[in-house]
């Protein structure tokens, strides 16, 4: 009975426009984002900042950039692991090139190179559509990979090519680094992730959500009012690639510290797919949720058999890890082919009406 | 100047001074191809059948080899094991169109595809779970040694590898072509409604895709596991097939076949000419360029309908 | 809506023809449609309609002929170059954004209207935010005169035919054309459903000064619209005039009830 919005009348078309356009909604969101904000740096354990948080807030940067390219737009990537490659590349020529330079705007130009490289594959998309599409951007991929690894410049010359973030601040503190804490580097993801988040969410809403949405939807019917195909998919292409350069650089930076090529290989550009369409294609929210899934469920699994006292052997674990991740992949499919956050409106919508059926 | 020499003539003055070393790299390129083939032949019958972009079909190859490797470690003779694999495989057509396809039955192409992804993972577990994640040897007795024909060196694992792969080839297009059921999964795949209509029935035709596909997933894995070993990586040919199903088509068959031969041997000839020259390694990505070189100027593929929008 | 001065026409086709493979879809057509006007094309299936109404709107590109729109060749534009020129269309199977909703199916309709940078649509300040309101507004006064307030927030794809059909109207006017093609706008409606287009395209061409040009089968619907009709026989032209001139035409009764007449 709490939940409701009689009552609430809206006399402006922005109040109607607004992306919480319940006042309920709006405070819970305050709320949450307050509290991802004060907690978990004072509360949080270094294990679950380092091993859970911090990995999660990164992957839906990268779930929402891709979520706006296969989501919205209807272009279905292979190839996020080359942007985010890109981007973390970038970042460290950068950041060893430009010491002085705020880690905060090398980050942001990092993910405007992945967003040039980004343009470029994107380009056989007026041609191709689908799974075709699909494997173009598996080029990419692979192509971007093998260039890292195999030009050492890139690297500055280590071995392998492993790059390492170099120690830099923002506002005095480290936040990259082997001396950075884990609350520094958690509140840097958070705020960069629901900066974007919003970002992406204003685009979506707006005249680029529908033009992107009207090509996914009927190609044909969207070029008849006007929408330029190629124009339309390459800016999708290039946004996209902007955010997943972003959390490419962080992932090194923030997450990982030191990262090989290997870091970036096809694993990430199917994760990072699988986080998309679990959390639901064509939602911000559902990138979250997806991103949350992949990232908590495997560390529920790990643990618990621990928890409930079984010892289990580590082959066999994993084993049956993979079988009820693809068992729940399989589930919720079934159960909700339009993914978490589609659950989760579901959910609201009963919780609207509750205690009445209808 | 001398970099378009030695991108332009040297290779193929290096191709032309020995022909033996060539026509080897060429046979090599050959038999990639034809394992590329067959796992592209195994996506090709389930998307024509159902639509179904298969992204499993790498780890039904992998479960298929792990399979007939375990029976046969548990002392089953090769007949008797691989006929329990058949039997295998096709139990998981069964279980598959009862569990995954049926209950989601009209659902957009995305929506299947991602429920392939899921099966993915959970035959990967399943199939590791049952019979071990560690490297196997599976002998099918054929020695992997070497003869000269005319100063070229063949290998006999190979040739036999390839034999049985163009025998089954061929098999499956008499199947298509002669057999009632053959024809009626084509029927199936030009027109959902109209296969319905008289009389055919949807629920059978895609159990018999992908029991199908499942043997083609046996023929696969039995070959490249007697070459390198039963192991996870075989789940990767799977990322190979996508090229070859580009070139091919998405639902030709004869492309399926003759798109792995052109990728396993372009592949071959890029890396041992074209590689040293940018450093090496460029197996990964050379097969997605060349895919994606062509599908610029024939987005349809090889054997593919140019395709005219109706509005 | 015509005016007494003789106007150029705001449409001219000139002997267009169209080829599919050895099929002649359409050979040496032609039709003028006056600004203001309601003109419906007819013809027995397969009479090359819509192929005419592609040729217009930038789908399809006649191997010989001109078409010349406000008096500017036009032959060879793309759709949304026609687009551009102020030429919208509905289609014949419905092609609305099944994944969006009512209203946001329509505001993409004023997509052409609406400029900004990206950066600002992120940032959702300013120029971006108020020229949201402005184009919701329009949409608004559009969803007020199609009678549809009610399925604004509902997703498209989720509607009856019958509404689908009005929201794809909708979408069309919301660009604010100087030309309206019609697709079978009233294709598998019911009599009730009929009477309200009917009643929508008469508004639309009245109050908006739209010029309309329509496909569409039912001849009762089109004699009581339309203030020209052009008959398309096997992508030949075989009659244009008057409706009433049309209907005692003997090569259009031949057309339809496929009997010779001597």
């Amino acid at each position: 009975m709490i939940y409701r919005e009689a009552g609430q009348f809206k006399t402006t078309y922005a109040a109607d426009q607004a992306i919480f356009p319940i006042a309920q909604d709006r405070v819970v969101v305050a709320l949450a984002i307050a509290a991802a904000f004060l907690v978990p740096p004072l509360a949080g354990s270094e294990y679950w900042l380092q091993a859970v948080l911090i990995p999660l807030l990164i992957y839906s940067l990268a779930a929402i950039g891709l979520n706006l390219l296969t989501g919205y737009a209807g272009q279905l990537s292979l190839g996020t692991g080359g942007f985010m490659a890109v981007g973390a590349y970038a970042a460290f020529k950068i950041t060893t090139a430009f010491p002085q330079v705020n880690i905060i705007v090398v980050f942001l130009v990092s993910g405007l190179f992945a967003a040039g490289v980004g343009l470029l594959f994107g380009i056989p998309s007026l041609r191709i559509k689908g799974f075709y599409l699909a494997v173009a951007t598996l080029a990419a991929q692979f192509f971007l990979v093998w260039l890292f690894n195999k030009v050492a410049w890139f690297s500055n010359y280590a071995s392998s090519g492993t790059i390492t973030a170099p120690p830099r601040t923002v506002f005095g503190v480290m936040v990259t680094g082997p001396e950075a804490t884990a609350p520094a580097r958690y509140v840097v993801a958070l705020t960069l992730v629901v900066l974007f988040a919003l970002a992406a969410k204003n685009l979506v809403r707006g005249r680029i959500g529908r033009s992107w949405m009207a090509i996914r939807d009927r190609d044909i019917a969207a070029e008849i009012i006007g929408v330029r195909p190629l124009r339309t998919k390459l800016l999708a292409f290039g946004i996209s690639s902007f955010y997943c350069g972003v959390a490419g650089a962080e992932l090194v930076f923030l997450y990982l510290g030191s990262a090989e090529t290997l870091a970036f290989d096809i694993t990430i550009s199917f994760l990072i797919l699988f986080m998309v369409i679990i959390g639901g294609l064509g939602s911000i929210l559902g990138s979250f949720l997806g991103a949350a899934f992949i990232v908590l469920v495997p560390i529920f699994l790990t643990n618990a058999p621990h928890a409930l006292g079984l010892s289990v052997p580590v082959a066999l674990q994993k084993q049956v890890e993979l079988m009820i991740f693809g068992g729940l992949i399989l589930f919720f499919l079934i159960v909700e082919p339009h993914g978490l956050a589609r659950l989760w409106q579901i959910a609201k919508e009963k919780l609207r009406l509750w205690p009445f059926p209808h | 100047m001398s970099l378009l020499y030695a991108v332009f003539v040297a290779p193929f003055v290096d191709m032309a001074t020995a022909p033996a070393f060539f026509v080897e790299v060429l046979l090599g390129g050959v038999f990639a191809g034809l394992m590329y083939s067959l796992v592209a032949l195994g996506f090709v019958l389930i998307f024509k059948a159902s639509g179904v972009f298969n992204f499993a079909q790498g780890v039904m190859v992998l479960f298929a080899a792990l399979t007939l490797v375990g029976l046969m470690e548990r002392g089953a003779p090769v007949p008797v094991a691989l006929v329990l694999t058949v039997a295998v495989m096709v139990a998981l057509a069964f279980a598959i169109e009862r569990l995954v396809l049926r209950p989601l039955v009209n659902q957009e192409h995305i929506i299947l595809f991602m429920a392939t992804i899921g099966l993915n993972f959970f035959l990967e577990g399943f199939g590791e779970m049952l019979w071990g994640a560690n490297v196997k040897r599976l002998d099918i007795g054929v020695p992997d040694e070497s003869f000269q024909v005319a100063g070229v060196l063949v290998n006999k694992l190979e040739l036999s590898a390839a034999i049985t792969a163009a025998l089954l080839v061929a098999v499956l297009a008499v199947f298509f072509q002669r057999t009632r059921i053959g024809r009626a999964l084509r029927a199936v795949a030009d027109d959902h409604e109209a296969a319905l209509s008289i009389g055919i029935p949807l629920k059978t035709i895609w159990v018999i895709v992908w029991a199908v596909a499942g043997i083609v997933a046996i023929a696969a894995g039995v070959m490249w596991g007697a070459k390198s070993g039963v192991q996870f990586s075989l789940s990767l040919l799977a990322l190979k097939a996508l090229p070859v199903l580009i070139l091919g088509g998405f639902e030709s068959v004869p492309g399926a076949i003759l798109g792995g031969l052109i990728i396993g041997v372009g592949e071959k000839l890029g890396e041992v000419y074209w590689g040293p020259l940018v450093g090496g390694a460029i197996e990964n990505w050379f097969a997605y360029v060349l895919a994606l070189a062509f599908l610029l100027f024939r987005p349809q593929g090889l054997f593919g309908e140019k395709i005219i929008e109706r509005v | 809506m015509t005016d007494g001065t003789p106007a150029a026409p705001l449409l001219e086709v000139c002997e267009i023809s169209v080829r599919f493979g050895a099929l002649m879809a359409l050979s040496r057509v032609s039709l003028e449609v006056q600004p203001g006007e309601v003109v419906a094309i007819i013809g027995p299936n397969g009479a090359g309609k819509t192929t005419l109404i592609n040729c217009i709107s930038g789908f399809y590109h006649p191997f010989e002929g001109r078409i010349r729109f406000a008096g500017r060749d036009r032959t060879h534009l793309s759709p949304p170059d026609v687009a551009e020129l102020g030429i919208a269309r509905t289609f014949q199977n419905v092609a609305l954004f099944k994944g969006m909703s009512v209203l946001d199916n329509i505001m993409t309709g004023r997509l052409l209207k609406m400029r900004g940078s990206f950066v600002l649509e992120a940032l959702y300040v300013g120029p971006a935010k108020r020229q949201e309101m402005e184009h919701r507004a329009f949409v608004e006064r559009i969803i007020d005169f199609l009678e549809i307030q009610a399925i604004r927030k509902t997703s498209a794809g989720r509607l009856p035919y019958g509404l689908q059909k009005r929201v794809e109207l909708a979408r069309a006017l919301a660009a604010e054309p100087k030309l309206l093609l019609l697709d079978e706008p009233m294709a598998g409606m019911n009599v009730e459903e009929k009477e309200d287009m009917c009643r929508f395209i008469l508004d639309v061409n009245q109050e908006f000064g739209t010029t309309i040009a329509l496909i569409e089968h039912d001849m009762g619907v089109v004699m009581d619209i339309s203030d020209r009709v052009a008959v398309l026989d096997y992508g030949i032209k075989i009659a244009d005039g008057k409706p009433d001139e049309v209907r005692q035409n003997p090569a259009v009764i031949d057309a339809y009830l496929g009997v010779t007449h001597s």
